[in-house]
């Protein structure tokens, strides 16, 4: 139990006994990848253990030699460093996202990285680890963010399609983990049409393919008459959607496929025309739902907005404080 | 409900002003009486609750959520109905809301007590989008980016019927507007409505076109005024206190109580409304001081004292006397004066001239000694015309001020312009500074805009969001009507309609202008 003993995490997310750390931000011997996005994910480390998953996407994005060695972890199995035992489970963000639990002389640390807990077919479906401290994310810790059905916000995507046939609808995503899904949920929706892409998006969409997630017929949205997207759905990144990239599509409606849609206001002040709240991260009950389930006595919050959801675990008789670690980005539409 | 909640939550997202027309004339053309009525008394902003407030959804909330959390997200979203919308914790199965008439009914018949339990129950059923929407019902703060008059303009283009025969009614009509949308549905005659106690749509000016317009008109079948640098006004005056409308048709008179409660007689009177005593107009920044607040506070009423300087009558006594020829309208208007003398008005002054160089050196002398914005042209022999007829009544604006500054920021525009950078904040000399004194859109071409996009972004100094800092290299020639001191810009000057005139690629930042030419400008007004 922490509270009669100290962590063996420091608050840099550094494992004590054996030196590794959890996502760094700078060049370390050894570290252990939560999951392939950026600011979580960073070349130059001596050693990377992840889910093989994730070590492919780190592979695909910064070349093979992005790390010395690669340590892959399939989800489960337990891997003994120095007296510490790790083990990866599956977060539920994006392809291959884990959670980290440690064990080390009877104390169970879990460490989050980002996760969802929502249905997603293109991710392995969270799984909830018991443990004693949980070092949680909170980019959604605010009670307005509760993200509604993904279905229903598709829903609205079709909706809006068939409405403005001479348009072409571009959505801007993260061009790994949230395009791929957005993709995904359009096909099970029953959308059928080829699906264009921003040429940020192919390297990565081919990767899901290969690894066996279904994303239906896409297309580099490249050199394809202006004319022929009309009606058509095209993914970009968000910072494309506004930008000279855009003029080469006919008269397009402006989406944004991401969880601080929920604001209109703020959708309205970016020249978001169609929000669609969807997000590969916990809301606000999923927050608590974990910290409740876990039964973690102590709670470090990290990764966004940490202060309500600090005050709401105290208010729950939980040991909880805030992590600062200021790598991570939190930027309201580039932010991964 | 859920019709109307995907109709303003459209209207919100989408940029496009043609776009919004075509939602609003879908909504109304497809959806039944009296619930477009009330859509239509919402976007106009013509409901309000006796007991519905934002107060009370927020004592609703608040007995749910926890007030530190409600504050840490009130914080973030920024909006007072939105975080209501977004925190509600409570999803029932979700039902559909109560029709826009039931709910309005409801909202208008339910006790003061009973109130929070009401509302909380809707937000309890409502799905996201229509709670987000609700709250905006109930608050009356839609902020959607709709207008009355764009309002009005869908439903012109939907039935086919001029926007200026509605907006000669309007003012006589109530919500939910059955006659209206009869008349507009081509089921009934207009609505008649009591002309002489309402709102009548003004005659506006055409711009003068020097070079074409002088050729060929006769000096002697026109009249002139100084052009007054206020804003348009209404005056309705009989029994009871005055009205006062803005050139929109809303009602301004609680702003200028000094105005309404001391003017006399009856009729219904054009004019413009300026501050100043003695009839001595203070320059247009005087007047925005009162014009920026609902109330007057008692200090601004003794600094500020309003007054309308008349310039036309539309019915003298109750007599509608819109068809009149303009030089017998003027005859009454002098002969009215004549009968109640005023404190707080008086008539515009008619400026004698022979032929149009006369004209041209009096407009010139006015702008330069008196620092007014122009003259207007009036048609002797014409009637009273609402709307922008052509020919009829004149503009002719002082030549405009120009300066040559330096570019400074730029920023992307909105809507179909949004890949550009097309907002520019612009600056002069001040020593070895450039301080800014204005921003403008751009006015050009395409190709200009292209062009000019291009520089920016390979002249970026620092990007901070939208917005970029650029190298101080680059000479607009700026175009403004006036220049007045202000303690709100750092330069100290404020232009009145700045605009873009030209890009000067070939001049040298070194050689634009500086602080102290600028002083000429603001002197002159």
């Amino acid at each position: 139990m922490i509270g009669t003993m100290e962590p063996f995490l420091t608050r840099d997310l550094r494992i004590a006994p054996n030196g590794l750390y959890i996502d760094p931000p700078q060049p370390q011997a050894r570290a252990i990848i939560t999951h392939g996005h950026a600011d979580h994910a960073r070349s130059g480390h001596g050693a990377v253990l992840a889910t093989p998953d994730t070590i492919a996407i780190m592979q695909t994005r910064y070349g093979a030699d992005a790390a010395g060695r690669w340590e892959p972890l399939p989800y489960g199995e337990r891997r003994d460093v120095d007296g510490v035992t790790i083990s990866l489970h599956p977060a539920g963000h994006i392809l291959g996202s884990a959670q980290v639990l440690l064990e080390h002389r009877g104390q169970r640390i879990v460490v989050t990285g980002d996760y969802k807990r929502l249905e997603d077919r293109t991710a392995q479906p969270f799984e909830l680890v018991r443990c004693d401290l949980l070092v949680t994310e909170a980019t959604f810790g605010l009670p307005v963010f509760q993200h509604p059905r993904p279905a229903d916000e598709i829903a609205r995507l079709l909706r809006s399609i068939a409405a403005f046939p001479e348009r072409a609808h571009v959505i801007g995503c993260y061009a790994l983990g949230k395009a791929q899904r957005v993709i995904s949920l359009l096909r099970q929706s029953g959308y059928d049409a080829p699906i264009y892409l921003h040429g940020a998006m192919i390297r990565l969409c081919q990767l899901y393919a290969e690894r066996g997630i279904a994303l239906g017929e896409l297309r580099p949205s490249l050199d394809v008459p202006k004319a022929e997207l009309a009606g058509q759905v095209v993914i970009a990144p968000p910072s494309a959607i506004k930008d000279r990239w855009s003029r080469r599509l006919p008269d397009p409606v402006l989406a944004v496929a991401s969880g601080w849609m929920s604001v209109k206001q703020r959708a309205r002040q970016s020249g978001v025309e169609l929000p669609l709240v969807i997000s590969d991260h916990a809301d606000w009950n999923e927050l608590r739902d974990t910290i409740t389930g876990t039964g973690a006595a102590t709670v470090w919050v990290t990764h966004g907005r940490e202060d309500a959801l600090v005050y709401w675990s105290q208010q729950q008789g939980l040991a909880a404080e805030p992590l600062r670690i200021e790598a991570y980005e939190d930027s309201e539409l580039e932010g991964e | 409900m859920k019709k109307f909640a995907q109709l303003l939550e459209l209207l919100a997202l989408t940029p496009s002003r043609n776009r919004k027309l075509e939602a609003m004339m879908q909504y109304f053309a497809s959806t039944p009486d009296p619930d477009r009525g009330y859509a239509l008394a919402i976007l106009t902003g013509a409901l309000t609750f006796k007991n519905v407030k934002p107060a009370v959804l927020r004592e609703v909330v608040t007995a749910e959520v926890d007030p530190h959390l409600f504050a840490l997200s009130y914080d973030y979203v920024g909006d007072l109905g939105e975080t209501i919308a977004l925190i509600w914790p409570h999803h029932g199965a979700q039902q559909d809301l109560p029709s826009l008439t039931e709910l309005i009914e409801l909202f208008n018949t339910t006790s003061k007590s009973e109130l929070s339990k009401l509302i909380a129950s809707l937000l309890t059923r409502a799905a996201i989008n229509e709670r987000w929407a609700l709250v905006k019902l109930a608050t009356g703060a839609l902020r959607i980016g709709v207008n009355a008059r764009l309002a009005k303009t869908a439903l012109a283009e939907m039935s086919g019927k001029e926007l200026q025969q509605l907006e000669e009614i309007w003012h006589g009509l109530d919500m939910p507007y059955a006659e209206l949308f009869a008349w507009l549905d081509g089921t009934a005659p207009r609505p008649d409505v009591d002309h002489a106690s309402r709102f009548h749509p003004l005659m506006l000016s055409n711009p003068i076109d020097e070079a074409k317009d002088l050729a060929v008109l006769d000096p002697a079948e026109f009249s002139a005024e100084w052009k007054w640098d206020g804003i348009r006004v209404q005056l309705i005056l009989g029994r009871g206190r005055a009205s006062l409308f803005s050139r929109t048709g809303d009602d301004i008179a609680t702003a200028f109580p000094d105005l309404v409660d001391n003017v006399f007689g009856e009729g219904v009177l054009d004019g413009e409304l300026l501050v100043g005593r003695a009839f001595e107009a203070a320059p247009f920044n005087d007047l925005q001081q009162r014009l920026n607040r609902k109330v007057a506070t008692p200090r601004l009423l003794d600094e500020f004292p309003a007054f309308v300087r008349v310039y036309d009558m539309l019915f003298d006594g109750s007599d509608d006397i819109r068809t009149l020829p303009w030089s017998e309208r003027r005859r009454r208007l002098e002969a009215w004066f004549a009968r109640h003398p005023q404190t707080r008005m008086d008539v515009s002054e008619i400026l004698p001239f022979a032929d149009w160089e006369q004209l041209a050196e009096l407009r010139r002398r006015g702008a330069a000694e008196h620092g007014h914005e122009g003259v207007m042209l009036k048609l002797r022999s014409s009637p009273y015309v609402p709307g922008r007829p052509k020919g009829l009544w004149f503009k002719w604006k002082r030549d405009p001020n120009v300066v040559d500054a330096i570019l400074m920021y730029a920023q992307r525009g909105h809507g179909k312009r949004s890949s550009f950078y097309s907002d520019y904040t612009f600056g002069v000399w001040a020593g070895n500074e450039i301080v800014p004194i204005g921003k403008a859109y751009f006015g050009f071409t395409d190709e200009e805009l292209k062009h000019l996009d291009r520089w920016v972004r390979n002249n970026t100094v620092q990007a901070f969001g939208p917005v970029r800092e650029v190298k101080k290299e680059l000479v607009f020639e700026v175009a403004f009507d006036s220049a007045q001191r202000s303690s709100r810009h750092k330069s100290g000057v404020a232009l009145r309609f700045p605009r873009i005139s030209r890009i000067r690629w070939d001049k040298p930042a070194a050689e634009a202008a500086t602080l102290a030419d600028m002083q000429i400008f603001v002197e002159a007004t």
